[in-house]
């Protein structure tokens, strides 16, 4: 049996309305072990105007790099209260910010791991269907092999890593839609 | 949905990956007609990612993030919300006809005089202030789901000259992974707006694209109570074999 997939359509200007309840701005209860981070950017579209109505949807592995899905089969550890779900919009000026824990390295092709990321979805009134990209970490000496950062060429990797800030702890991250510091998005 | 089987130090499976879709099964993201697009869509080729374990995995949530009340849209509010009682059913299965249980649905619609219930909607349609057009479900073990709400409203948006969005329910689906995300909507039956509606047209393939529009239904009508559409999802499916890497 073949069945066609049902196209993505856009999630619109209202989609607040349905999302909000799920909302999740902290990906990491207090139990949850790891270097706390807060990810802060901006959404900017092709006139680099701010977009208001954005979503970002973060998927990442705990601080052991354990992701809490049942295909990860490997000896780790998993806090029980830790998803791995953030959910967060972008305001007025077209900014978001969520904290989490730095996830810890997991596994990818040939079995070598991968440097900690987090997988990203972005969606707003106007995209058909949602954006994939990735968040690196900076000064992670693992980027430089990494599986992912690998497919991009160089010049456009930096688009994948947040920047420290002068906050300890605090790092910057934007989603560029279009233009020449168009972030990677991945067809995935 | 916390229990996890058991954790071996075997050697990791082989990733298999997720289906890629056929040339215009997905809308693409440049679409002029729906201007929105023109700014928005990126403009540099998308780079093939080869699904890791980062994207055949996703969130799972817990049976007690939602409510009782989120199955019932008609009855949120003090009074029953204003409009046509409809049951939307079906389920979410995958390209190879297989289940998804136990994901999360959330859906979110306009009310019955086509007014979302947000600061943004300037629409001159009144407000129902016993309906909020949020619902939310889980799938059950087969991959069924059932919500009852209102027939929501077609509405004016500006898109280009009177244009009118069809009738539709914004439905937020996960499936088992993060390659499974998926955000569409759910259209009606025989409604003439939908040949206008860049958004509908947005898919190029004509059977892709005619999933997104729900069939009515007498099986799940209710007699003296409300007109049953059929809705089912189908998520991409499994690739046959592992990924080579």
């Amino acid at each position: 049996m073949r069945l066609v997939a049902t196209p993505s359509q856009t999630v619109g200007p209202f989609f607040s309305i349905g999302l909000d309840p799920l909302r999740a701005e902290n990906l990491a209860a207090p139990g949850v072990t790891g270097e706390r981070v807060t990810i802060h950017g901006r959404v900017l579209d092709g006139d680099s105007l701010p977009v208001p109505d954005a979503v970002l949807e973060i998927w990442q592995a705990n601080a052991h790099g354990t992701y809490a899905h049942p295909e990860d089969q490997r000896d780790q550890k998993l806090e029980s209260d830790f998803i791995g779900f953030g959910r967060v919009s972008t305001n007025d000026a077209g900014e978001f910010r969520f904290t989490t824990v730095k996830p810890g390295p997991v596994p990818g092709p040939g079995n070598k791991m991968q440097a900690p990321h987090l997988a990203v979805s972005v969606f707003m009134r106007g995209l058909l269907n949602r954006l994939v990209t990735r968040i690196y970490f900076p000064d992670e000496p693992a980027n430089a092999q990494d599986f992912g950062l690998s497919l991009v060429e160089e010049a456009r990797r930096a688009t994948l890593i947040a920047r420290r800030t002068s906050l300890a702890n605090q790092l910057e991250w934007n989603v560029m839609l279009q233009g020449a510091g168009e972030t990677v998005f991945f067809d995935c | 949905m916390s229990a996890s089987p058991t954790r071996t130090d075997a050697n990791p499976p082989q990733i298999v990956g997720y289906r890629r879709p056929a040339p215009g099964a997905q809308p693409n993201y440049l679409h002029p007609a729906y201007v929105s697009s023109i700014k928005r869509a990126p403009t540099k080729p998308l780079i093939f990612l080869p699904h890791t374990l980062s994207e055949i995995t996703g969130p799972t949530f817990k049976k007690d993030v939602i409510s009782a009340k989120a199955l019932d849209l008609t009855k949120q509010g003090r009074g029953e919300a204003l409009g046509e009682r409809i049951i939307v059913s079906g389920r979410v299965l995958d390209e190879h006809g297989r289940a998804a249980p136990h994901t999360l649905i959330e859906i979110w619609q306009a009310n019955a005089a086509g007014r979302y219930l947000h600061k943004w909607d300037q629409h001159d349609a009144p407000l129902d202030p016993n309906f909020t057009g949020v619902g939310q479900a889980f799938t059950d073990d087969e991959g069924h789901y059932r919500f009852l709400t209102v027939r929501p409203g077609a509405y004016p948006w500006k898109n280009h000259r009177n244009a009118w969005r069809p009738a539709h329910i914004h439905f937020s689906i996960f499936g088992p992974a993060f390659a499974t995300r998926l955000v569409t909507q759910m259209y009606f039956p025989g409604d003439p707006l939908l040949k206008s509606d860049p958004i509908f047209n947005g898919t190029a393939d004509e059977e892709a694209r005619n999933r997104l529009v729900s069939i009515f239904d007498w099986d799940t009508t209710v007699p003296e109570t409300a007109l049953g559409f059929k809705f089912d999802i189908v998520l991409r499916g499994r690739d046959a074999t592992p990924m080579e890497t």
